[in-house]
C-alpha cells in the first residue's frame, strides 16, 4: 500500500486534509522508526556473535537465564540500548553546540527518508516514485553533510580528520555507485523501484531467475561494484577510515555520547539495511523469488525481499571481519583507478549488450 | 488544501533559510541554511512535476556543491577555530543594487505571459527527458559534456605536481 492510496483510504477524507495528512505521515513513518530500533537492536546482536564466531569465542553469553544478558547473551543489545540512553549527554565546551546537536539528527534523516522507495513486497512500499532508485541516491548526501558536520562542530582534530575523510570518500564512491545503477536502468528502463522489481520476474532459459545479476555479464561486475562501493558509503570495514579507532578514537564521533551517539549508530546499521536493500532490489530481484511460481505472492514476497536485503547485511558484517582496514591512498585509488574505469566499461558494454541481444 | 498547506510551507522555508545564508555571519551557519533552501528548491521542483529534476538537484547541489563550499570553509587557515566569519560591507549601495535587481525582476515577472497549464500528473517524467536529449538537444548536450571534459582536464592538470 502506498502513500497515495493510504490518503484516499482515511475516513477523514478531503474535510481535514491536514489532519489526513498527519495521519498518513505517521503510519507510514513510525512503523519504519520502529523497524530500524528492532532491526538494529538484531543486527548489533548479530554483529557482535557472528564476529565472536569468526574469532572463535563464544561471544556474550550471559550468566545462566538472570538479568546477566540473558540465555546466548540475548539481552546484550537491551543492555546496550539502555546504556546509550541512560548515559549522560556531554556537550564538549569548545563545541558549536546547534550544529552538535543537528548532526546526528541530519546524518539519521539521510538514512531514515531512504526507507520511503524501499520496495519490502508487491504492495509493501511507501511510495513507488517515478525516480524511486534515484531518490535513494539522492537523499543518501544527506548523511555526508551531517558527518562533516558532527566533524566540524565537535572542534577536535580526530574529529574533523574524520569528518573529512568520510566526506571525501563518500562523495568519491557515490559515483561509481552511481554509474552502476545507471547500467542497471538502461536494461530496465524506468527509475521506479516496483518498475525495476517487475523487470525482474520470470526465468533465464528456464533455470536462472531473470535477475538483473544473471542478465548479462556486466551487470554481474555492476553488482559487485555497487555493493562495495555502498559498504564504502556506510563507512564500513575495510572503509572505515573515518572512524579508524586506532588512529582517530572514534573520527567524527569522537565527543558524542548517549542518545546523539546512538542515532549515529543506528543510521549506520540503517544505511547497511538501505544499500542492501537497494542491491537487493536492483540486482538480486528484489521480492521476485528465487525460483519463478515458488512462494511467489505479495506476502512472501516481503519474506524474500527481507531474506536477501539481511543476507547481504550479513556480507558486510562479514567482510567487517575479514578484511583490514584500507589505507587513504588505497581507498581513493580503488575508487578512481578500478571501480570508474570498470563501471564506465559497463555501461558501454550493457549499452552493446541490449542492441544486439535484449 | 494539503498541497496549498505544503506549498507555502515549502517557500517559507526556502526563503527564509535564503535569507539566512545571506544575514548570518557565521560561514558554517550561511551554508548549512543553504542545505535547507536547496531542498526547498527541489521540493518547489516536485510541484511542477519535474521529480527528476528535484533529485538532480538535490545530488549535484547538496551531494556535490554543499559538501564543496563546507570542504573550502574546513580548510581555511583557521581550521580548528569554528568561528569563521563574513560581515557586510557597504549594506547602503549593496541594498540599492538589491531593490534595482528586484524591480527589473518584478516588472519582467508581472507583465509575462506565463503558460498555464492543467494541474495534471504527467504519466512518465524521465524517459521525456532522455528522448529530448538524445533527439532533439543531442549538440547542445554533447557540447556541455565537452565542456566538462575540459574542465575536468584542466583541474587535473592545475593540481598535478610539477616533476
Amino acid at each position: 500500500m502506498t502513500v497515495d492510496q493510504l490518503i484516499n483510504w482515511l475516513p477523514f477524507g478531503t474535510d481535514w486534509p491536514v489532519i489526513t495528512f498527519l495521519t498518513a505521515v505517521i503510519i507510514c513513518a513510525l512503523p519504519v522508526f520502529l523497524f530500524i530500533a528492532v532491526y538494529a537492536l538484531v543486527a548489533i546482536y548479530g554483529e557482535v556473535k557472528i564476529s565472536s564466531f569468526m574469532a572463535d569465542k563464544v561471544g556474550p553469553m550471559g550468566q545462566g537465564v538472570g538479568f546477566h544478558a540473558g540465555k546466548w547473551g540475548l539481552l546484550q543489545p537491551v543492555a546496550d540500548a539502555l546504556k546509550l540512553i541512560l548515559k549522560e549527554d556531554i556537550i564538549p565546551a569548545a563545541a558549536d553546540k546547534k550544529l552538535f546537536i543537528m548532526a546526528p539528527f541530519v546524518v539519521f534523516i539521510g538514512a531514515f527518508i531512504s526507507f520511503a522507495a524501499l520496495p519490502f513486497g508487491q504492495n509493501t512500499i511507501i511510495a513507488d516514485m517515478n525516480i524511486g532508485i534515484f531518490y535513494i541516491l539522492a537523499v543518501g548526501s544527506l548523511s555526508v553533510i551531517g558527518i562533516i558536520l558532527a566533524g566540524w562542530s565537535s572542534n577536535n582534530k580526530w574529529s574533523l580528520y574524520g569528518g573529512m575523510r568520510s566526506a571525501a570518500q563518500i562523495v568519491s564512491y557515490e559515483i561509481p555507485a552511481g554509474l552502476s545503477i545507471i547500467s542497471i536502468i538502461m536494461l530496465t528502463e524506468t527509475l521506479s523501484m516496483q518498475g525495476i522489481n517487475e523487470f525482474q520476474q520470470g526465468t533465464i532459459w528456464g533455470i536462472l531467475p531473470n535477475w538483473i545479476i544473471f542478465n548479462n555479464p556486466f551487470s554481474f561486475i555492476a553488482f559487485f561494484i555497487f555493493f562495495i562501493s555502498g559498504v564504502a558509503e556506510c563507512n564500513r570495514t575495510p572503509f572505515d577510515i573515518p572512524e579508524a579507532e586506532s588512529e582517530l578514537v572514534a573520527g567524527a564521533f569522537t565527543e558524542y555520547s548517549g542518545m546523539r551517539y546512538a542515532f549515529f549508530f543506528l543510521s549506520e546499521y540503517a544505511e547497511m539495511f538501505v544499500v542492501s536493500g537497494v542491491s537487493a532490489t536492483a540486482f538480486l530481484g528484489g521480492w521476485n523469488s528465487p525460483i519463478s511460481g515458488f512462494f511467489d505472492s505479495p506476502g512472501w514476497g516481503v519474506f524474500w525481499f527481507m531474506g536477501k536485503t539481511l543476507s547481504l547485511v550479513f556480507v558486510m558484517i562479514w567482510f567487517r571481519w575479514t578484511f583490514p582496514r584500507l589505507r587513504v591512498d588505497q581507498l581513493m585509488s580503488i575508487c578512481w583507478k578500478v571501480f570508474l574505469p570498470f563501471s564506465l566499461l559497463n555501461i558501454f558494454g550493457v549499452g552493446i549488450w541490449s542492441l544486439l541481444v535484449g | 488544501m494539503i498541497v496549498d498547506a505544503a506549498f507555502w510551507f515549502i517557500v517559507v522555508l526556502t526563503l527564509g533559510s535564503a535569507l539566512t545564508v545571506v544575514l548570518n555571519e557565521k560561514l558554517i551557519y550561511s551554508a548549512i541554511a543553504l542545505l535547507f533552501t536547496l531542498f526547498g528548491m527541489a521540493a518547489l521542483y516536485v510541484f511542477l512535476w519535474a521529480d527528476f529534476l528535484a533529485g538532480v538537484q538535490v545530488v549535484i547541489y547538496v551531494g556535490g556543491i554543499l559538501v564543496l563550499i563546507i570542504f573550502g570553509i574546513m580548510l581555511t587557515n583557521r581550521i580548528t577555530s569554528v568561528n569563521i566569519s563574513h560581515t557586510s560591507v557597504q549594506k547602503g549601495i549593496g541594498g540599492m543594487v538589491v531593490l534595482g535587481i528586484l524591480f527589473v525582476l518584478g516588472v519582467m515577472i508581472l507583465n509575462t505571459p506565463w503558460l498555464q497549464t492543467e494541474f495534471v500528473e504527467p504519466v512518465q517524467t524521465t524517459a521525456t527527458i532522455g528522448t529530448l536529449l538524445m533527439m532533439e538537444y543531442l549538440l547542445p548536450f554533447e557540447v556541455a559534456s565537452l565542456l566538462l571534459l575540459a574542465a575536468l582536464m584542466g583541474a587535473a592538470m592545475l593540481s598535478r605536481r610539477d616533476e
